[in-house]
């Protein structure tokens, strides 16, 4: 099989294919890729973060049941922690979604984080491209909230959905510190329970101190009875059409790309510092610099001239 | 390794019993494998679709309700009309009865692990019986 | 419960016993093993004596049987005035087939009925329904309208016979064909004797058989509790389930707990729909699991009596007597049975059944050996309801009341278990009450981190189970084992065909649309169901019109 052509010919097992080989750091992939590029940018790309048990995948499912509802197509990636010590995961987010596992105009694919240094937004980008490239209208992207490495990738959407639950308290002052800012849109979900207008309040307050020209709106919503999605779906056309405004989504999409680029370039180049005879090279040094002999700083800069000139 | 086996644990058939699939999830995640779970009460079409979106290298079905005659063959079925049989490996679980088991294997399922067998056993044979390489 | 220079005395001579008889013992034989624990891995002590009971008061915490706290037994004369109810769950592929296997379980000297019903009913689809395919019939009786019900009770008079039926989720629709069977037989719903499992918070967590969400199917459980206490009085409404926890892998703390959280949820949700306390309360009734470590499990269904006793008294303030008293029914443990040497299920089965009388069980099902393998066929069917009777008859047990009480072990084990269920429950109320540590997934964790380490316990050979990981042989394939009827499927679409061209259509019609019109109001849905399907409208369409109003339940899955 083809895998540029058949994802150009929308089939999704090359789409579900080069996303394993992109999630595998493969060469030819990433070439593919690369070929394709001008091919993305036609989805709109949204993130949806928030803590462990707010809803995220609910509320993915049912937002993804109203685009359908309007003929958009739908790509999902949720991405769940892998556990640091034995490499495995179990990846449940599909189970709320399994209406959608047979709609042909949706397509839904689990990753977990296998924690590799800055590789995990390269896979999860690669496969946001590769969706893009396939033509759906709307891709999401859904994470936990923790980690710095999961707040870039969710960073790297044209809209977040930042996802809260009623009686957080304390957290949202935790959160706040460092993702909240990065929130387009803010639900409430389960906002049938005690303490939902408390948090509406409490998230409205925060945002006061928000002084960009788009005023993040905070719904109230309950995922489990669709009550509220429309509303959140009408405030995430509302932000596209904000964006498209005046250039906005050129300019972001302009800094996330320079993120993109930085990442990568790190990505690399922690590549082939860490190729197999540098570290040969770099366990000598390191010997050296423990017998007093080298000094850490000489032997680092030597090390990326080297890789750099070579 | 280039990357962990991913393996799609799925429940076919209308049975709630999930103790069985949920054990055999928590074994293949702590063998370092990416285990997708996809919930109870799947239709093969729903299995099917989910394997080809995850492309996972394994199809664990669990099945306890005694529909595994019908239900695990249709699985099959499927996967081969969708063209991704060759690439997977199909496992079945449950109280599947000895005498069912050799049509199971005939119809294309390459192991069916019955209470009692170790978790390590299963996972052995995914080890050793994968389709494609990593 | 001796006098208090009389245990110090017996400490120092146990401390004594201690250092000297066995230390010098182990020095020259070690033990079998570092630690011993029970079944549910709690620690168990060389010997127990008076001392480990000390804080036990007799009359506070173990009284009489028929007296609060029942710890002894709810009844004062217990299986010397009757035995226990012998009710072996079986149903099987069609309505006809069931009905002859009643039959032949009542002349064979069973007291009741159990209804098992197969997986396409029970999740409230006729058996023409997709979903349905490859299912119907195959784990019980497939029951698509009245039509069925009456075949399945066809010759059995339901004013003479209790009839207990496992369903859950559309638990109202099947109470209402029965009811409906009943009038016909010229049985009035008052006569009526039987229990409906109706327990949807274990479906949520353990069992799988649910249809609405959580709050539709409290109001329809609460709904049943109310109609019953006026129009069927001596049916028991609920058979609130450890049962099925203890199946997935529970402890048997967690079975105490989690089944009396449940409960809890269920009195609650009744109390705050408007019910009083004492109308409801005495029938509500439990089932439970009984495993292999015998003790333990004698301790369990004690320490359950005892607690709901407190619970119902203390937290609700109950004063009828009988909403303090935890009556149950009993099913040996399912995963107990292994697949290998199948013959060993018999000896488990018999352990087992003298857990649950010794621990004071009013009805109990005792699993087939086969079932680790397929349904039970008749014969084993016939042994498992023998165990029962040479227990009942011949090992004595049932001669006195609570015949363990008073053991050091058993008591302070009771103890224990109460202690730790008091303590989830605790951590329950916390999280927001059952529904709430269920939708958390809480609940579902805690079973399977416990389900996981016995699975690991197992294939590291730290727990035997003989024939399966030690004393195995080599052994053929069972043969002989029961087959459901490929054909039932068929059957059962044809049947339903018939059913749709003789009833009358236009009464179906409108019977679904009061349904649906009082679905979305508050009014109590029992009477518009009963009226449905007198029609013959089938589980479906009833359960269809449901599902249209109150949704689907989305499973919330932590593993």
């Amino acid at each position: 099989m083809n895998l540029a052509e058949g994802l150009m010919n929308k089939d999704k097992r090359a789409a579900a294919r080069l996303i394993t080989l992109i999630e595998s750091n493969d060469t030819e992939a990433i070439n593919t890729l690369s070929r394709l590029y001008k091919h993305t940018g036609g989805a709109h790309v949204i993130g949806i973060t928030g803590p462990p048990g707010a809803g995220k995948s609910t509320l993915t499912d049912k937002l993804a049941k109203e685009l359908r509802q309007i003929g958009k197509t739908v790509g999902i990636i949720a991405v769940d922690p892998t556990s640091p010590f034995t490499g495995g995961s179990i990846l449940g987010d599909r189970v709320r979604m399994a209406d959608l596992y047979t709609d042909a105009g949706v397509f839904i694919r689990s990753m977990g984080t296998r924690g590799h240094l800055g590789g995990l937004s390269k896979a999860t980008l690669g496969a946001v491209k590769i969706l893009d490239i396939y033509g759906f209208d709307y891709i999401f992207i859904e994470t936990v909230g923790v980690g710095q490495s999961e707040v870039d990738i969710v960073k790297a959407a044209d809209t977040v959905i930042m996802i809260m639950v009623p009686g957080l308290g304390d957290d949202i002052q935790a959160i706040k510190a460092g993702i909240m800012e990065i929130g387009d849109l803010f639900a409430i979900n389960k906002s049938d329970r005690e303490g939902a207008d408390r948090t509406k309040v409490e998230i409205e307050m925060m945002l006061d101190y928000n002084h960009s020209d788009w005023r993040p709106p905070v719904l109230q919503i309950v995922a489990t009875e669709n009550k509220g999605v429309k509303e959140l779906l009408e405030k995430i056309q509302f932000h596209r059409e904000y964006l498209q405004s005046s250039n906005r989504l050129i300019e972001r999409r302009r800094k996330n790309s320079e993120i993109e680029i930085i990442d990568l370039v790190q990505d690399s180049l922690m590549k082939r510092v860490l190729q197999k005879d540098n570290r040969t090279e770099i366990e000598k040094m390191a010997k050296e610099v423990a017998l007093r002999k080298l000094d850490p700083y000489t032997v680092s800069e030597d090390l990326i001239n080297k890789i750099i000139n070579y | 390794m280039t990357r962990p086996i991913r393996v799609l644990v799925a429940k076919p058939g209308l049975d709630g019993h999930d103790r069985g699939a949920k054990v055999i999830a928590r074994a293949l995640r702590d063998a370092g494998m990416e285990v997708i779970y996809t919930g109870l009460r799947q239709t093969p079409e729903q299995i099917v679709q989910s394997a080809i979106q995850e492309d996972v290298d394994v199809v664990a079905l669990s099945i306890l309700s005694g529909a595994h005659n019908h239900l695990l063959p249709k699985v099959v079925e499927l996967l081969k009309n969708e063209k991704v049989y060759e690439e997977m490996l199909v496992i079945g679980g449950g109280v599947i009865p000895d005498e069912d088991i050799p049509g199971l294997k005939e119809s294309g399922l390459a192991g069916i692990f019955t209470p009692g067998t170790p978790t390590q056993a299963t996972i052995d044979f995914i080890k050793e019986n994968l389709k494609r390489e990593l | 419960m001796l006098e208090k220079d009389k245990l110090d005395q017996l400490r120092k001579s146990k401390c004594s016993w201690s250092e000297k008889k066995v230390q010098k013992t182990l020095n020259r034989f070690p033990e079998r093993k570092q630690q011993f624990v029970t079944g549910s891995n709690e620690k168990i002590e060389r010997l127990y004596t008076p001392t480990e009971v000390e804080g036990q008061d007799y009359e506070n915490d173990l009284g009489f049987p028929g007296q609060f706290p029942y710890t002894r037994g709810v009844q004062p004369t217990m299986y010397r005035g009757r035995f226990w109810t012998m009710r072996q769950y079986a149903g099987f592929a069609t309505a006809e087939e069931s009905n002859k296997r009643y039959k032949y379980l009542l002349e064979q000297g069973q007291t009741g009925l159990s209804v098992a019903f197969d997986l396409p009913t029970q999740i409230g689809y006729d058996s023409d329904h997709s979903l349905s395919e490859g299912e119907v019939g195959k784990v019980g009786v497939a029951i698509d309208s009245l039509k069925d019900m009456e075949i399945l009770f066809e010759g059995i008079p339901l004013d003479k016979v209790s009839t207990s039926m496992t369903i859950n989720a559309p638990a109202s629709v099947l109470l209402a064909m029965y009811i409906a069977v009943a009038e016909k037989q010229g049985v009035s719903s008052d006569q009526l004797r039987g229990t409906i499992q109706n327990d949807i918070l274990k479906e949520y967590i353990a069992r799988g058989t649910y249809i609405f969400p959580t709050a539709p199917s409290m109001r329809l459980i609460t709904d049943i509790f109310e109609f019953c206490s006026k129009d069927v009085p001596n049916w028991n409404t609920i058979s609130i389930s450890g049962y099925h926890i203890r199946e997935a892998g529970s402890s048997a703390i967690q079975e105490v707990a989690f089944t009396l959280a449940n409960g809890i949820a269920y009195v609650e949700a009744a109390i705050k729909a408007g019910l009083d306390v004492d109308t409801f309360a005495p029938r509500l009734s439990f089932f439970f699991n009984a495993h292999n470590d015998l003790l333990e499990e004698v301790a369990k269904f004690r320490a359950a009596r005892r607690l709901w006793a407190r619970i119902m008294k203390e937290r609700f303030n109950a004063e009828n007597p009988k909403s303090m008293q935890l009556k149950f029914h009993t099913q040996t443990g399912g995963s107990t049975l292994t697949a290998q040497q199948p013959d060993n299920n018999i000896v488990r089965v018999a352990i087992q059944t003298l857990a649950a009388v010794l621990g004071g069980t009013q009805s109990l099902h005792t699993n087939s050996k086969d079932e680790a393998l397929a349904l039970p066929t008749e014969d084993s069917v016939r042994v498992a309801l023998r165990t029962q009777q040479i227990v009942a008859y011949e090992s004595g047990v049932a001669e006195t009341i609570d015949p363990l009480g008073g053991s050091y072990y058993v008591e302070s084990l009771t103890d224990a278990i109460e202690a730790g269920a008091i303590e989830y429950i605790k951590k329950i109320d916390h999280l927001g009450g059952a529904a709430q540590a269920i939708e958390k997934g809480y609940i579902q964790k805690e079973i399977m981190d416990s389900s996981y380490e016995y699975q690991k316990q197992v294939e590291s050979n730290e727990r035997i189970v003989v024939g399966m990981n030690k004393f195995q042989i080599k052994e053929e394939a069972p043969k002989g084992l029961l087959r459901v009827d490929p054909t039932v499927g068929e059957l059962q679409k044809q049947k339903i065909n018939e059913i749709k061209a003789e009833r009358n259509n236009k009464a179906v019609e409108e019977k679904l649309s009061k349904l649906k019109e009082a679905a979305y109001s508050d009014a109590n849905l029992m009477p518009y169901i009963i009226d449905a399907v007198k029609e013959y409208a089938t589980l479906g369409e009833v359960c269809g019109v449901l599902r249209e109003v109150f949704g689907e339940y989305q499973q919330s899955v932590i593993l």
